[in-house]
């Protein structure tokens, strides 16, 4: 009997080796792009039966820590890493674009539905607490024969560390010297008025049920939830609404650095939407493991092609094309 | 000075002395004199889990001063007294999340005490035993419930109560107090405390409700027996005895009020800024580490917040302190009310 047992887990020990062993590759970080990493991760290990995914949502701080510490195959952020930061890594890492996103500026202002007109400095003042009343000339001036009312401005902001608080206030740094010299861009600041939701669902909530509110959350949270957004001026002077098509434009036209550190806010394209930004995939150049490295850039490459036909659905924005050629020159770096 | 006698010689006070020390005081007869190594065996192996506790305590506490070494070092004790909390820069100061833990808790308790109280007396003193049954269940259930979906009902439920109705109201008739002051946006001190009320309120009262049915009846019928009306004996011998226990739910409580996180965090409005009104939007020190620590990068930052932490805790044992001072000091002069002698 005990012959037979040992026989038998002997067989099952060669056989695990014989047949292609399913590779499990973790990565962590970025909550952003969360629902399109699922769908990718779904449907490649439907193609590729022997390459799963386990992705953890941690936020892009988290991501740039378990990566830096190799604790994960990949790591994913919604804000570039800083030169620092690269520099403390055990390796080379590679910042990969995926997908891109926008952020809407959503208000709550009784009888005014989307398409409120803000200018980058209104916007800038009404954030930094100096511009306090719907009906102050300075946003009347843009919206001709809108009646706005008396009310004061309630500004809301996101309270936990987020991706999102990134590229906005990267936006007002870039539009505002005195936001980028007082408050900076991070994915938490010390914002100088107003109330912190947590969340999304803390923004639109507060959102929605204050009158005189404004307040800023992903695009495609609030087309989902029925949120009123604001059509912001471009560098070009263009009122645009927030779109998918005009948030890809913001990365069209402008030059994108070899590295992908690149922040896309306030774009010269001027059909471009100016708070737009990419959430990029964080990979070693030199990959530790052979099998891995594989399945990964094998990956990476699905998604910047096959993979982008499921954004639109998931309302993110597709990469462009010649993006899209710069990674597959990207890819051929990484050694495996 | 009339003295109430009852059980048989046994004065009030010595009565009240055996409500509060229910526990006899002398141990039963120790089984010293036969000797088992089985039973030694038990004892010491015993021994080890408390332990374990003080070892669990003393390595949060290590863990929690060498990870904020760095912050400690920068900032040292301004980090307790300066209010900037600014990740760019990376200045960092705890006063004003200090603040608003202290205040919404102590709002909270200013809440939930009286309610919790009134609630308990009555599941033990006054109701029938099937609607004692029925909300004992209910308030359980209470206690259960997680604190992401107080926090959800608060942002959609509470908060605009609070912003049409309530805080208005409390502006009209008590605006002269800075307490009810300045614009109302319906999140802030305010809503977080009447949240954190409510998850309080349902220890203070299943807690209580067991401590004053534990009040052996034979007192308080001594009590009807000499002229006591029902609120009479509640008030002399019910609350007299189970004043330890009661005082012991308020603690239990207050502790869950400083250290709750979800909740607070979604109704409290996330403002780092110290302001006297309960309208004003404030932070907590448990709120601030669950929004930022995700998202935390640099070493300082993440120092800091770690340090947070540390803040927390020794907050937590501090007040915790002062409250067991507290009891101490008022059981510590035992003596029977005055009132009960006005009853005679």
């Amino acid at each position: 009997m005990k012959k037979f047992i040992l026989a038998f887990m002997m067989l099952m020990v060669a056989s695990a080796i014989v047949s292609a062993a399913p590779v499990l590759i973790n990565g962590a970080g970025a909550t952003f792009p969360y629902p399109i990493y699922s769908k990718w991760f779904d449907v490649y290990s439907e193609i590729n039966k022997d390459v799963h995914f386990n992705y953890q949502s941690i936020g892009s701080g988290g991501g740039i820590k378990q990566i830096t510490a190799k604790t994960v195959d990949f790591g994913a952020s919604d804000g570039p890493m800083t030169t620092a930061q690269l520099t403390e890594a055990p390796g080379r890492l590679y910042h990969i674009p995926t997908v891109m996103g926008a952020v809407a500026v959503v208000y709550n202002v009784p009888g005014i539905e989307k398409g409120l007109k803000l200018t980058e400095d209104v916007l800038a003042d009404i954030f930094m607490g100096r511009l306090t009343k719907w009906n102050d000339p300075r946003i009347a001036s843009a919206n001709p024969g809108v009646k706005l009312s008396n009310t004061d401005i309630v500004v809301v902001h996101r309270s936990d560390g987020s991706g999102t608080s990134y590229i906005f206030t990267d936006y007002l740094s870039s539009v505002s010297s005195d936001w980028k010299s007082h408050v900076g861009k991070a994915t938490s600041v010390n914002w100088p008025v107003g109330l912190g939701g947590k969340g999304n669902e803390g923004v639109a909530g507060f959102v929605k049920q204050t009158p005189g509110s404004i307040g800023y959350a992903e695009l495609s949270y609030a087309i989902k939830n029925g949120l009123s957004y604001a059509f912001l001026k471009n560098k070009s002077g263009k009122f645009v609404e927030p779109t998918l098509e005009s948030t890809s434009k913001a990365a069209e036209g402008v030059t994108i650095p070899e590295d992908f550190r690149v922040s896309i806010v306030n774009s010269s394209n001027p059909e471009a939407y100016p708070i737009a930004g990419f959430t990029w995939l964080l990979i070693y150049k030199n990959m530790d493991d052979p099998v891995k490295g594989k399945a990964i850039v094998g990956f990476i490459k699905w998604a910047i092609h096959d993979g982008q036909k499921y954004t639109s659905d998931l309302l993110y924005s597709p990469l462009p094309s010649e993006v899209v050629k710069m990674i597959e020159n990207k890819l051929t770096q990484v050694k495996y | 000075m009339v003295r109430i006698e009852i059980e048989g010689g046994l004065d009030a006070f010595q009565l009240n002395r055996r409500c509060v020390k229910a526990a006899p005081v002398t141990r039963p007869l120790s089984p010293m004199k036969r000797k088992d190594t089985g039973d030694f065996l038990f004892k010491q192996i015993l021994k080890i889990f408390p332990l374990l506790i003080l070892v669990l305590m003393g390595a949060i506490l290590f863990q929690l001063v060498s990870f904020s070494s760095l912050s400690i070092k920068r900032f040292g004790f301004s980090f307790l007294i300066t209010s900037t909390w600014d990740p760019v820069f990376e200045k960092f100061g705890a006063l004003p999340f200090i603040y608003g833990t202290l205040v919404t808790s102590f709002v909270a308790l200013l809440i939930a005490v009286p309610i919790g109280l009134g609630a308990s007396i009555y599941l033990a003193e006054y109701a029938p035993l099937k609607i004692q049954k029925i909300f004992s269940s209910l308030i359980d259930l209470l206690a259960a419930i997680p604190s992401v979906i107080y926090g959800l009902w608060g942002i959609f439920v509470l908060v605009p109560i609070m912003r049409t109705h309530v805080q208005p109201f409390l502006g009209k008739h008590l605006g002269f107090l800075p307490f009810f002051q300045g614009p109302n946006y319906g999140v802030g001190f305010l809503a977080a405390s009447v949240i954190l009320s409510i998850m309080i309120v349902p220890f203070i009262i299943s807690v209580s409700r067991e401590v004053i049915s534990a009040v052996p009846s034979v007192y308080k019928e001594a009590a009807y027996a000499v002229g006591a009306t029902r609120w009479e004996a509640i008030q002399t011998i019910v609350l007299s005895c189970g004043k330890q226990g009661i005082i012991g739910s308020v603690i239990l409580a207050l502790g869950r009020a400083i250290g709750e996180t979800m909740a607070v965090t979604m109704i409290i409005g996330n403002n780092v800024k110290i302001s006297a009104s309960l309208f004003s939007p404030g932070y907590t020190l448990s709120s601030v580490i669950a929004n930022e620590f995700a998202e935390a990068a640099s070493k300082l930052y993440l120092s800091s917040l770690i340090e947070i932490g540390l803040v927390l805790l020794v907050v937590s044992i501090v007040v915790n302190i002062i409250a067991r001072v507290l009891i101490w000091s008022v059981t510590k002069h035992q003596q029977f009310s005055p009132n009960a002698a006005k009853i005679i």
